[in-house]
């Protein structure tokens, strides 16, 4: 390790042989920076799958404009919109295709557990507003009292989801009606529900008879080939008389909603600030360390100052020892980050996992606070005199 | 010739402190030292010695008068040139100062590598060569922890003279050595002088030491006498 070092930096590595001699300190400095890594990693992963969890009923459906109520910040969320506003925005020549979008929970009471289900009803007819894995099986939902069920809900065994198929359907009792479901999707456990199911809207008015096709939760719109939805959007938004309507791209949609997701709802506050409190430790962990370190060195940096060593070397010696906690803390906590991952993923089911764009990221991150803490601890340089040394 | 002495003071002034505890510690210091010589500085304690030693390195800045090290001016001097001289120059202090995660050895590479130079069989042989000079060629792979204090001594003389400096400022060098070892540090600094035209000033309280000096300044309360 020395010798590469030594190679690399084309001088002794004076920060690593530093480093090593104080094994206990370096031990406690790399337990740091591992530990904020590691807290780093989890919020991350957290706030990741969050965003991978908030945008995955998007998946579901295939719209260029979405109409939505003022307080709907999400698909699952907010008031109603009257049908109306769908016919009159249906005027705009280059809208082409319309259809409201309702959604409500279903409890799925089970033996260990009652399921939540977010069911969204659509209508069977415009099987282009459906995503391909889902309006494959629109004629299923054409049947009455019929539903498609997320097959990666949580809480439902993978081998009794596996078996749910047209010949082999399963069901329950809805509000005195009894539900089949005739085949399944992937969808995946989010923050809210433990899983997603389809059915027509026919079905879902059946499902909730105080619901009315006239006012569905969310307008979906198509727009011409060609057309551009956000464009056509800001035009419906002259056209539309209720002012109060949130008319935005589909794309826009959800951006909007993840970006709702991530800094007004607690869990999203709670996640960022997760990760701030992971960068402060590790600045102030390195800052300590590195700081400690170069004041048990004032009088042999002075030395090296009357030797005529320019400022840049000692400079090195600090962002080499600041490279080196980055390098060799990161390793730990990432296996240990991927290890409290998997734990946590198999206890949640939520798309808990370390991807490389992640690993890479909180790498930089990583090495970006280790030079920090650095350049703020070579400010105690400066009390390196030489002429203190007689 | 007096152009191309090595070290050239003229009416040199020195304070410490600020306002009402500002106090002159050195007094129109007149002194020239001659190439391959060496110059012995005594004086009693708080004579200011070290100070007029510092001053001389570039290890202090100038405040009033005149040091031309090696030719150039001391007093004004920016970081740059500063960095230079230090490099063309041995400093031996009387605390040896040497890196306690560095070996005997890495020490003295650390004198070689200021001048850019990476560890080679070359540079590597240089070093031993110059433990070697001062009696610790069995001890080059030592860290400090396991040097007795005057072994440590001699590897900082050691590292002050790998790099072949026109000159050497020594502060009290042999205080923490044996008479025997301080004697022979002495000689070779003298040798040095001899063979490269090395200027050593020394600042000693060793009698046996003064013998081989070429040239005694003596100091008191900030003057030469
Ligand atoms: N950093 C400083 N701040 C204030 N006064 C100082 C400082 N360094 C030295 N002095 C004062 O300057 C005078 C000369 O000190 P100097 O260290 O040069 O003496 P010296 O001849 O080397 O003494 P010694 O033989 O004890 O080493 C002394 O009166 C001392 O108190
Ligand atoms: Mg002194």
């Amino acid at each position: 390790m020395s010798r590469l070092l030594e190679w690399l930096f084309g001088r002794l590595p004076i920060g690593w042989l530093q480093l090593m001699h104080r094994r206990t300190r370096f031990g406690a400095a790399l337990a740091g920076v591992a530990f904020a890594n590691v807290l780093v990693f989890v919020q991350v992963s957290l706030m990741n799958s969050m965003s991978l969890a908030t945008l995955k009923p998007y998946d579901f459906f295939q719209a260029d404009i979405m109409i939505s109520a003022q307080d709907a910040n999400s698909l699952s969320e907010g008031g109603n919109v009257a049908r109306q506003w769908m016919f009159q925005a249906m005027q705009d020549p280059e809208v082409t295709a319309g259809m409201g979008l309702m959604m409500a929970n279903v409890s799925w009471p089970r033996v260990q557990k009652t399921l939540t289900l977010t069911t969204f009803g659509v209508d069977p007819e415009q099987s282009g507003f459906l995503s391909p894995g889902i309006a494959d099986k629109v004629a299923l939902l054409q049947l009455r009292d019929s539903a498609l069920l997320d097959r990666l809900s949580r809480g439902l065994p993978r081998d009794e989801a596996a078996a749910i198929r047209p010949q082999s359907s399963a069901s329950f009792e809805v509000s005195g009606k009894t539900l089949s479901i005739n085949d399944t999707f992937a969808g995946g456990g989010g923050f809210g529900g433990d899983g997603y199911m389809i059915v027509s809207d026919q079905t879902f008015l059946d499902l909730f008879p105080a619901r009315s096709s006239a006012a569905p939760d969310h307008i979906l719109l198509k727009v011409a080939p060609g057309a551009d939805p956000d464009a056509v959007a800001a035009r419906l938004r002259k056209i539309i008389t209720d002012k109060a309507l949130r008319i935005r791209s589909y794309a826009a949609a959800k951006a909007e909603d993840l970006v709702y997701q991530q800094t007004k709802r607690p869990t999203g506050i709670i996640f960022g600030f997760g990760v701030l409190i992971g960068v402060l430790v590790g600045i102030v962990i390195v800052y300590q360390v590195l700081s400690a370190d170069v004041a048990d060195h004032l009088s042999e940096y002075a030395t090296f100052k009357a030797m005529g060593y320019p400022r840049r070397f000692f400079l090195g010696v600090v962002f080499e020892e600041a490279l080196i906690l980055a390098f060799l803390g990161f390793i730990p906590g990432a296996i240990i980050g991927t290890a409290i991952l998997t734990l946590m993923r198999k206890a949640t089911t939520l798309p808990l996992t370390m991807t490389p764009g992640m690993a890479t990221t909180v790498f930089v991150a990583t090495l970006v606070t280790c030079v920090v803490s650095g350049a703020i601890a070579t400010r105690r340089l400066s009390a390196a005199d030489p002429a203190d040394l007689f | 010739m007096a152009n191309t002495d090595p070290i050239m003071v003229r009416g040199l002034n020195h304070w410490f402190g600020q306002g009402e505890a500002r106090k002159q510690a050195l007094f129109d210091i007149n002194l020239s030292v001659v190439k391959g010589s060496l110059t012995v500085l005594v004086g009693p304690s708080g004579s200011g010695k070290t100070t007029l030693l510092t001053l001389m390195g570039c290890l202090r800045d100038v405040q009033d008068g005149s040091v031309r090290l090696m030719g150039h001016e001391l007093l004004g001097a920016n970081r740059a040139l500063t960095e230079t001289l230090r490099r063309r120059t041995g400093v031996i202090f009387q605390a040896h100062n040497l890196h306690d995660s560095l070996t005997a050895m890495q020490n003295v590479l650390m004198g070689l590598q200021v001048h850019g130079l990476r560890r080679t069989p070359e540079t590597e042989a240089a070093a031993r060569h110059m433990l070697q000079l001062v009696g610790l060629a069995d001890r080059t792979d030592y860290l400090p922890a396991n040097l007795s204090g005057g072994q440590k001594q001699r590897v900082a003389v050691a590292r002050a003279l790998v790099g072949s400096p026109e000159v050497v400022l020594a502060d009290e060098p042999t205080a923490a050595l044996d008479r025997e070892a301080g004697l022979a540090v002495v000689r070779m600094l003298k040798q040095l002088g001899q063979a490269r035209g090395t200027s050593t000033v020394m600042v000693t309280h060793d009698p046996r030491i003064l013998d081989l000096a070429d040239r005694i300044v003596e100091i008191d309360e900030g003057r030469l006498t």
